[in-house]
């Protein structure tokens, strides 16, 4: 006899103590969906975590709650997270060689001496 | 009965209610269906006692009340005007469910209508909380829509709360004729008949949409006595358990 928790989400799920498995039931198994926070209008969203809910609708009403509570917030998204293509963790390969490429940094450009130029021209014209 | 005094007892019920009602939310703390609704409808609980406390506090300050924590938990359980619908016990979650949707919808209306309130404290109020009836009434509506499509056995549990709840919740707008009539020729707010026939056509549309049957007001008798000081067996218990840290010291400061 399995001792009944005193979290009645646990006693829902009917655990037994053999270790069969759990059948899920139609309903039972609900979407995660991945939240996405702005800080403010025009503003990137950035994420932040996840929320379980049966339908979108329902994943943004939680989210807000979860992520948007406390610190500024002035919109939120959610996409399923089946609805995101990723790379395979065994394709992290193909990136392995990006530290060596300095000269696809943007460092190369001497543009502060032209910005420095102009801003020495303005301030002459005054 | 002067104007003050009338006043008095429609934000005393307000704040009651809400205090009540957001009491017996919070009593959802810790065993809601899954950990992001009850961290969702604890901090909307928590909401609620702030709605309670932004209220006494006018009362105070603008009408010469008791400290808001004082009023809040030691009085009489007859000097309470709390309405029956927010005092039951929560029962299953669909009853929960149910009175939430009603009730913020009926905050909805009632703090629209006190935007342009002749009591200059009641507008900044109804302005700030806005936003946060807004969340409340889209995951009312967000909920009672999910389940009435979820089934027949949710569909039917759905119809059944609503009808347990609709009799309620018109004790919100329990009228109270004789600070209503001041109320009403000083501006206050247009007074609880005329907000009573706006939640019904608000919330009969959401119930459409919904697939739920709004009954009909004159098929079910109206629960009121709260207004009054006439609560149901479940508020004094309620009201010994909310009070209980705050009487062991009553000076303390938090």
């Amino acid at each position: 006899m399995t001792q009944p928790s005193l979290d009645p989400r646990v006693n829902r799920l009917h655990l037994r103590d053999s270790g069969e498995p759990v059948e899920v039931q139609e309903g039972e198994n609900w979407n995660s969906f991945e939240v996405f926070h702005q800080e403010k209008r025009g503003a990137h969203h950035e994420h932040v975590g996840c929320v379980h809910a049966p339908n979108a609708q329902l994943a943004l009403v939680f989210a807000k709650e979860q992520f948007a509570r406390r610190k500024k917030c002035v919109n939120l998204w959610v996409v399923r997270s089946a609805d995101i293509l990723a790379f395979n963790a065994e394709d992290e390969d193909m990136f392995a060689n990006n530290a060596e490429k300095t000269y696809r940094d943007a460092s190369g450009f001497k543009v502060m001496e032209k910005i420095n130029q102009f801003k020495k021209s303005t301030n002459d014209k005054k | 009965m002067t104007k003050n005094d009338a006043l008095a007892r429609l934000l005393t019920s307000m704040a009651d209610d809400a205090l009540i009602q957001g009491h017996r939310n919070s009593e959802w703390t810790g065993l809601g269906p899954i950990m992001e609704e009850d961290i969702a409808f604890s901090s909307m609980a928590q909401d609620k006692i702030g709605h309670a406390w932004a209220l006494y506090r006018i009362l105070q300050e603008d009408l010469g009340g008791q400290d808001p924590d004082t009023f809040a938990f030691l009085r009489n359980e007859k000097d309470y005007r709390s309405c029956h619908f927010v005092e039951l016990p929560n029962g299953e979650y669909d009853f929960s469910l149910m009175r939430h949707f009603l009730f913020d919808h009926a905050e909805t209306i009632r703090y629209q209508q006190l935007r342009n309130s002749s009591f200059a404290p009641l507008r900044p109020l109804a302005e700030k909380l806005k936003g946060e009836i807004k969340y409340h009434t889209l995951h009312a509506n967000a909920w009672i829509t999910q389940l009435c499509r979820a089934g027949e056995e949710s569909y039917a549990r759905m119809q059944t709360a609503l009808n347990i709840c609709f009799p309620l919740a018109l004790g919100i707008f329990e009228p109270d004729n004789e600070a209503g009539e001041i109320l009403t020729a000083e501006g206050i707010y247009p007074g609880e008949a005329i907000l009573k026939e706006q939640w019904l056509d608000r919330v009969y549309n959401l119930c459409a949409a919904a697939g739920l049957n709004l009954p009909a007001e004159d098929a079910v008798t109206p629960v009121y006595g709260g207004r009054k000081g006439y609560h149901t067996e479940y508020l004094q218990p309620l009201l010994e358990e909310m009070g209980a840290v705050f009487r062991m010291d009553p000076q303390a400061t938090w």
